[in-house]
């Protein structure tokens, strides 16, 4: 027998990235937003940090070992939900709702549907929204520098009651008040630009995402119609960054196919659109993303990408 | 000057440096060389020699058994020892001329012939009796390519020195050494065509080919080098034509449909011999290489030796490597055995220290569609991949799966290690076979 080599069929190398080393990528891409929300909020944020992460590992390890499956905790996907999550919540949020929402995420969202790659909903919106809901008051109750008060986004809400100022530059470098981890615009930026530069998402959604939602808050904003300084806000306010460069790109529940990506990018504009000016919220992402989510196959469907060659010769041969 | 390239393809190690600048050195085999009867797509060549025959260096042993087929000779002189099937390669049996070397080299007398004394016909016939055949692996015979169904429909022949596979540097060795013969060898393809526009068509990694084959078109009216971006796989025959003229076809196109002929450099080479020197295909260059071999390295070798030998003229191998591949990494053949004759598409060995793919492990995909950015078809590997687990023929179809050129690109670049090409691979095998049942 030894004298047989390997046999296997093409290609006979591959690449070196692997699900953890994407997994890892979206972690460093994370760190810069959540460093700063460490600085922001204080001790709280690095808690909630450090039990989401652990509590979402925990519970896909545990799910795992007890159905006798393979436990892949080692891929990363778990901690990128549960450091979402963490970045999701208010600094302030009761660590055992927190837990909670990371339970629901991983054991509800994930693993029931089939694990990594299977879930119809982002996980960690999913866990966000769960707990909106379930927990309307701790979600939304807001403390900065020892005081309560409202989100810019609560302020700049069309018919709102919150009062108080916004300032541009605030809300782009962060120190707002808001969840731990949607604050810092430029944070948040900075790695984007590492995961578009190691390839790990493309801009086709978030481009395609935050210009739809800007064009129409331009246009058609109640009160601020072609307000640039109000259109600048509403971009750098709430979850809007956070969500279309590390949510609405989350890979299984987002299209597969280029142009689908765009489709997908210009519904969640709308949406959040819809929400933030009409909805009953100040906030629109997370429900914006949750409810695309489900419209991906359908997207899929009609967006099937034309193959190489398949039009009409260029040039017909002649007769 | 902007580089020419394609939408899609991807970037494995291209491990080139291994045995680039390694010259080509001739190799004489020794002991049995086996002569596969079919070494070419379309029919198996017919014998033309008996058991205890003495044949030339040269000599026709088998002809051509249709019209797409071709002629096969004897690279050594010897005697007819049987014809048995072998294994080859590929990993399949196919009955082959064994002809026991003599050690002599007596050729046969060839009869060269200078491009202006030969009418269009003369020269199809020359490429045609010498067995010329595609050298990159496919193996189409030549003559046939060289033979459209409406001539004066061709603008360009491109010559494809790309070489995209990894660890290959059999064709840039041949660029640096033989240019002006590869200039030849364009001359004679461009004379059977009206207006036909040579192109020839490298990779930028290559710069040192790109410099001489520029200069030696320098004075050549019809003839041009185009750079291509480095990119896996450029050298693909959709993708190269698509990346030098801009025109694409689709799996149900030839070339030709396009205007174009595209031929491998050892090809072209080769329609040289034919046709000018009157030298049948009896010898190719192999590179011999990876990190499993002692002395990596390019050779001049006599089709028909053993791949045995060639791993032992390049020094043998380092420690107990793992893998044996006729090819590159990307589209090669992994073989169970060394005992395979060289043949006219055997462009390499590859011997690697480890196994790779044996050792990745598996998991979910998670939909990054990197598979897609990669695949040159513009395809959704990981949906055919899907459709080819469930045997769901008609998904398969709608999305296009039979336009699959099995570069391997979806496999290489997927971080869950999923083997996408084979899966897609063996649905086409399936779909195909049924098609032909009907």
């Amino acid at each position: 027998m030894s004298d047989l080599f390997n046999v296997s069929t093409n290609p006979h190398v591959r690449s070196k990235d692997t699900t953890q080393t994407i997994m890892r990528d979206v972690l460093i891409a994370l760190a810069p937003a959540s460093i700063f929300g460490i600085y922001n909020f204080g001790i709280d944020a690095l808690i909630r940090i450090v039990v989401g992460i652990a509590a979402c590992m925990a519970f896909e390890a545990l799910y795992q070992y007890l159905m006798h499956q393979k436990v892949t905790v080692m891929d990363l996907s778990a901690a990128v939900t549960g450091l979402l999550i963490a970045l999701n919540v208010p600094p302030t949020l009761n660590v055992g709702f927190e837990i909670v929402g990371c339970a629901f995420a991983i054991i509800i969202v994930k693993q029931l549907f089939g694990g990594i790659g299977q879930n119809f909903m982002n996980p960690a919106l999913a866990a966000r929204c769960f707990l909106l809901i379930a927990f309307t008051g701790p979600m939304t109750k807001f403390v900065y520098d020892g005081v309560s008060g409202a989100t810019p986004l609560a302020i700049l809400k069309p018919g709102g009651e919150a009062e108080g100022t916004v300032k541009l530059i605030d809300m782009f470098i962060g120190t707002t008040s808001g969840v731990i981890g949607e604050t810092s615009v430029v944070c948040l930026l900075i790695g984007a630009i590492y995961l578009l530069a190691r390839k790990v998402i493309s801009f086709r959604i978030p481009v395609s995402y935050i210009a739809t939602f800007a064009v129409l808050i331009f246009l058609f904003a109640p009160g601020h119609a072609f307000d640039v300084t109000y259109t600048a806000q509403q971009i750098c306010g709430g979850g809007l960054i956070l969500g279309a460069f590390f949510m609405a790109t989350d890979y299984v529940t987002s299209p597969i196919t280029p142009n689908g990506k765009i489709v997908f990018g210009v519904i969640l504009g709308l949406l959040t659109f819809i929400f933030r000016m009409f909805g009953g919220s100040a906030e629109g992402v997370s429900y914006a993303i949750i409810f695309s989510n489900l419209l991906v196959p359908l997207i899929e469907m009609v967006t099937v990408p034309k193959s190489f060659g398949k039009k009409k010769p260029v040039k017909e041969a002649a007769k | 000057m902007g580089k020419c390239t394609f939408k899609g393809g991807v970037h494995p190690y291209d491990g080139k440096e291994l045995s680039k600048d390694v010259p080509i050195k001739e190799l004489f085999p020794e002991g049995d060389m086996v002569y596969p009867l079919s070494q070419h797509i379309g029919a198996p060549a017919v014998p033309v020699v008996a058991k205890g025959d003495r044949v030339l260096a040269g000599q026709l042993i088998a002809e051509a058994g249709g019209f797409i087929s071709a002629n096969i000779h004897s690279s050594v002189s010897g005697t007819v020892k049987a014809i048995e099937p072998r294994t080859l390669a590929t990993g399949g049996k196919c009955n082959s001329i064994i002809i026991e070397n003599d050690g002599q080299y007596e050729e046969v007398e060839y009869v060269p012939k200078k491009l202006e004394e030969l009418s269009r016909d003369e020269i199809r016939e020359r490429v045609k009796a010498a067995g010329v055949v595609g050298m990159g692996g496919a193996g189409f015979p030549t003559n046939v390519k060289l033979t459209p169904k409406n001539p004066e429909s061709i603008d360009y022949i491109i010559v494809n020195g790309a070489e995209c596979e990894p660890y290959l540097t059999s064709d840039y060795r041949r660029m640096l050494e033989e240019s002006d013969k590869i200039v030849q060898g364009l001359k004679v393809a461009l004379s059977l065509f009206d207006h036909a526009h040579g192109i020839i068509g490298i990779e930028d990694n290559k710069p040192e080919a790109i410099a001489v084959m520029q200069k030696a078109v320098e004075n050549e009216s019809n003839m041009e080098v185009k750079v291509l971006k480095t990119k896996y796989p450029q050298g693909g025959e959709r993708s190269l034509i698509y990346a030098t003229t801009g025109r694409s076809i689709n799996s149900s196109m030839l070339p030709a449909d396009a205007g174009c002929i595209v031929h491998n450099i050892d090809t072209i080479f080769s329609i040289y011999m034919a046709v000018i020197e009157g030298k049948p295909l009896t010898k190719r260059i192999v590179t011999v290489t990876g990190d499993g071999v002692k002395n990596p390295g390019n050779f001049y070798v006599w089709l028909g030796m053993s791949y045995r030998q060639l791993l032992e003229a390049a020094g043998g191998v380092v420690g107990e490597p793992e893998k044996y591949i006729s090819g590159g990494p990307m589209m090669g053949f992994a073989m169970y055995s060394l005992d395979v004759p060289v043949v006219k598409g055997s462009s390499s060995l590859l011997v690697m220290k480890e196994d790779i793919v044996s050792k990745v492990e598996t998991s979910a995909c998670i939909r990054c569609g990197r598979c897609g950015e990669g695949c040159p078809s513009h395809l959704l590997p990981a949906k055919l991949a899907g459709f080819a687990a469930r045997n769901n023929e008609a998904g398969f179809l709608k999305f296009d799966g039979m336009e699959c050129v099995e570069c391997g690109s979806c496999s290489f670049v997927c971080p869950a290690k999923r083997p996408l090409t084979q899966q897609i691979k063996s649905m086409r095998r399936t779909i195909m076979a049924n098609r032909r049942k009907k």
